[in-house]
C-alpha cells in the first residue's frame, strides 16, 4: 500500500523536493566549511600567522618545546606573530591525512617514504630531499633495546634475542612504518655476522619474530604493553620513546644500544601546494630552518633525537651510545626497494612469521 | 485479524499527510549516509581483477583473520546473549538499591572510546593485572589470545542485548506467569514454554546487534588481541588497517567488501529465523 503512495505524483514531488531541500542544505555548509578557511587568511592579513605541522605520535613533546622558542624567534626577526598548530599521529595515516586534504603547511614525519607519498599525491615540489641540510633530516633516531631493571636476561645485543625464553615486545611491520626499521636493524645485523649469507639472514629474523610474545600495531601501543601491562623481557624501540621510558620510571628500564642499528632519519618537507594556498611559503621555510639553529638542535637533544648538528651531537654523549655502528635505508636501496624485499605481501617478513 | 487489519488501514489514511516528508528525509539521509558510502566501497574493490581479488581474499592472513573475527563474535553475542537475558531479567523482575545506577551502568560501553577499553581490558587480563594474574595462575591467559578478543567483544556488545530484551520482558503481561502457575507448570516450564518464547524476537535482534558490532570491531580489540599472525589473533578489521597504512585502498575495500556481505548474510539469516519464529507465534 505504501508503495502505490509513492507512486502518487504529488507524494513523489514532495519526496524529490525535500531530496532537493536536504541536497543544498548540504551543499551550503560544505559552503560554510569553505567560508571559514576564507576567514583564516583575512585573518592572516590582520595580523597572526598560523602554520600546521602534520608530524608522527613520539614527536608530541619535541615540538611543543620547539614551537615556543620558534614563536620568539620569529616574533623578534619578522615582528610578526605567529601560531604553530600541531598535529600528531601514525606516520603513514598522517601522511594519508595530508593527502586526503587536511591543511598542512609542513610535514615532519617519521620516514622519507612517508612524506615521497604526499609528493606522488602532487601536494610537495619534486626535490624536497635536498631543500634542507642532511636529505632534510634535522635530527635522527636509531633503534635501541628497552630492557627491565638490572637486565635480568643479560640482553647485549641482538644474538641474545634470539636465545630461548627472551620475550620479545616488537611492533608490527606490516601496520607500523615505524616497525619497519626494527626489521632492517635485525637484518644488517645478520648480514654483518654471517658474511652477508642472507638464507642466513633469514633464519636469524625468523628466530626473532619467534620470540615476539606480543606484536602491537605501532609504537606507542607496543610501549603500553611492556612498560604498563608488565609484558615481556625486552621491547625494540625508537631510542628517543626509550630513552623517554627511562626517565619517566626513573629505575626501573635501562637502555641497551647494540652494536649495529639503523639510522632513522625523519624527515621535514614544507607541503608546497598548502602552503603557496594559505601564502605561508615564507613562514613554512623559516620554521623548518629554524630546526637547525644552535637553540632548535639542543631542545632535539634534549627530547632523545639525535641533533643531526655533529658539535651539538658530541655534547649529549652520556645519552647517546655515539660508537653504534649505524646503517642506513639507502644501504638497503631506498624505502621501495626496502618495501618490495622485505615488507609488501609475500615478501620477505611474510615469509619468515607466516610460514 | 481482519479487525486488526482495518484499524491499521484507517490509521495509515489518517497519519498521511507526514508520509512524503518523513520518506523524504529517511531516503535522503540513506543515501547521504549509508548507500553512498558503501557503494564507494563496492567501486573501490572493483579497481581490483577477478584473479587479484581472489588471490588477496584467499591469502592465509585474511582468511584467519575472517576466522578470528567471526568465530569470537559469534562466540561473544551467545554469551551477551545469556548474560544481557540474565541483566535485563535482574533491572526489570526484582526492586533493589541501586537498580537505576546500574541501568545505567549499562550503556556506557557506548560511551567510553573504544581504544580507552582496549587498553584497560589488555592491562586488566594480563599476567600481571588483575583478575588476569588469577587466571594464569590456573593456565589461562586472556590478553593477547582469542579468548582476550572474546572478553572484549563481550564489552561492546553487551548494551545490545540488555537495550534489546528490556522493553519486551517490560511489557510482557504477568497474567501469562501467573496463568501457567496456576494450570500447573513448573518453573523451568513457565519460563521455557510461556516467557522465552515471547522474548526470543528480541533476544535474537540483541544477538545480531551485538554480532554485527563485533564483526566489525577495531578499537577495543588490537590492544587486547596481540595481533599475532601466527596465533590467528589478527582480526579483520586490523588487516584492513594493515592495507590502509600501505595506501592499498582498493585491497582494504575489498576485504571490507567481503567482511560486508558475510555480515549481512548472518544478519539475513538471523532476520530469517527471527520471521520463522513470529509467524509460528501467530499462528498458534
Amino acid at each position: 500500500m505504501s508503495i502505490k503512495n509513492l507512486f502518487k505524483t504529488k507524494k513523489l514531488k514532495s519526496t524529490v523536493a525535500l531530496a532537493l531541500i536536504i541536497g543544498i542544505t548540504a551543499g551550503s555548509m560544505t559552503a560554510c566549511g569553505n567560508s571559514s578557511a576564507d576567514e583564516k587568511t583575512s585573518a592572516n592579513s590582520s595580523g597572526k600567522i598560523t602554520i600546521t605541522n602534520v608530524s608522527y605520535d613520539p614527536t608530541r613533546e619535541l615540538y611543543q618545546k620547539y614551537n615556543e622558542a620558534f614563536v620568539k624567534y620569529y616574533k623578534e626577526k619578522n615582528n610578526q606573530e605567529i601560531e604553530v598548530v600541531q598535529s600528531h599521529g601514525g606516520s603513514g595515516s598522517q601522511a594519508r591525512s595530508v593527502i586526503e586534504g587536511s591543511d598542512a603547511d609542513v610535514v615532519t614525519l617519521a620516514l622519507a617514504h612517508d612524506i615521497t607519498l604526499v609528493e606522488q599525491a602532487g601536494l610537495i615540489d619534486e626535490g624536497w630531499i635536498n631543500e634542507f641540510d642532511g636529505d632534510s633530516s634535522p635530527y635522527t633516531s636509531t633503534i635501541v633495546f628497552l630492557v627491565r631493571k638490572g637486565n635480568p636476561k643479560n640482553i647485549k645485543d641482538w644474538d641474545d634475542l634470539i636465545k630461548d625464553g627472551v620475550e620479545i615486545i616488537n611492533p608490527d611491520p606490516k601496520s607500523s612504518g615505524g616497525a619497519c626499521w626494527n626489521f632492517l636493524a635485525a637484518w644488517q645485523y645478520a648480514l654483518n655476522n654471517n658474511n652477508n649469507d642472507e638464507a642466513k639472514a633469514k633464519e636469524f629474523v625468523t628466530k626473532l619474530y619467534a620470540n615476539v610474545t606480543v606484536m602491537d600495531s605501532g609504537a606507542r601501543g607496543a610501549t603500553t604493553t611492556f612498560v604498563e601491562n608488565g609484558q615481556g623481557d625486552v621491547l625494540i624501540a625508537w631510542e628517543n620513546e626509550a630513552i623517554n621510558s627511562v626517565k619517566e620510571y626513573p629505575g626501573e628500564y635501562e637502555l641497551v644500544t647494540p652494536s649495529i642499528s639503523i639510522l632513522a632519519q625523519p624527515s621535514v618537507a614544507i607541503v608546497d601546494a598548502n602552503a603557496k594556498k594559505n601564502g605561508t611559503q615564507d613562514a613554512a621555510k623559516q620554521y623548518l630552518e629554524y630546526l637547525y639553529s644552535d637553540e632548535a638542535q639542543k631542545i632535539i637533544g634534549e627530547n632523545g633525537y639525535r641533533p643531526s648538528n655533529q658539535e651539538i651531537l658530541k655534547t649529549f654523549s652520556d645519552t647517546f651510545d655515539l660508537n653504534v655502528e649505524l646503517v642506513t635505508i639507502n644501504d638497503f636501496g631506498g624505502w621501495d626497494a626496502a618495501y618490495d624485499k622485505f615488507f609488501n605481501d609475500g615478501a620477505i617478513f611474510d615469509e619468515i612469521y607466516n610460514g | 485479524m481482519a479487525d486488526t487489519k482495518r484499524i491499521k488501514h484507517a490509521k495509515q489514511v489518517r497519519v498521511i499527510p507526514g508520509f512524503g516528508l518523513t520518506l523524504g528525509i529517511t531516503i535522503a539521509m540513506l543515501s547521504l549516509l549509508i548507500i553512498i558510502p558503501l557503494a564507494s566501497v563496492l567501486l573501490y574493490s572493483f579497481q581490483l581483477n577477478p584473479s587479484e581479488f581472489w588471490k588477496l581474499i584467499t591469502a592465509q592472513n585474511v582468511i584467519n583473520a575472517f576466522k578470528a573475527s567471526i568465530i569470537c563474535a559469534l562466540i561473544a553475542a551467545l554469551i551477551n546473549s545469556v548474560f544481557g537475558l540474565i541483566l535485563a531479567w535482574v533491572l526489570v523482575k526484582y526492586e533493589f538499591p541501586g537498580k537505576r545506577l546500574l541501568d545505567g551502568l549499562i550503556e556506557l560501553p557506548f560511551a567510553l572510546p573504544t581504544a580507552v577499553a582496549g587498553i584497560t581490558l589488555s592491562k586488566m587480563y594480563s599476567n600481571t593485572g588483575f583478575p588476569g594474574s588469577f587466571f594464569s595462575s590456573i593456565g589461562i591467559d586472556i590478553s593477547y589470545t582469542h579468548i582476550g578478543i572474546v572478553i572484549a567483544l563481550i564489552f561492546i556488545g553487551i548494551p545490545f542485548t540488555v537495550r534489546a530484551v528490556q522493553p519486551v520482558l517490560e511489557k510482557l503481561d504477568g497474567q501469562y506467569e501467573e496463568a501457567a502457575y496456576i494450570l500447573g507448570a513448573s518453573r523451568t516450564k513457565t519460563f521455557f514454554k510461556v516467557i522465552f518464547p515471547e522474548l526470543f524476537p528480541s533476544l535474537l535482534t540483541g544477538f545480531g546487534l551485538a554480532l554485527a558490532r563485533g564483526i566489525g570491531e577495531y578499537g577495543s580489540v588490537i590492544y587486547i588481541s596481540g595481533n599475532s599472525a601466527k596465533n590467528g589473533t589478527q582480526v579483520v578489521s586490523y588487516v584492513i588497517m594493515q592495507k590502509l597504512e600501505r595506501m592499498d585502498y582498493a585491497s582494504a575495500t575489498a576485504i571490507a567488501l567481503v567482511l560486508l556481505i558475510i555480515s549481512f548474510l548472518l544478519l539475513f539469516a538471523v532476520n530469517i529465523i527471527q520471521i520463522r519464529r513470529s509467524r509460528r507465534i501467530s499462528v498458534r
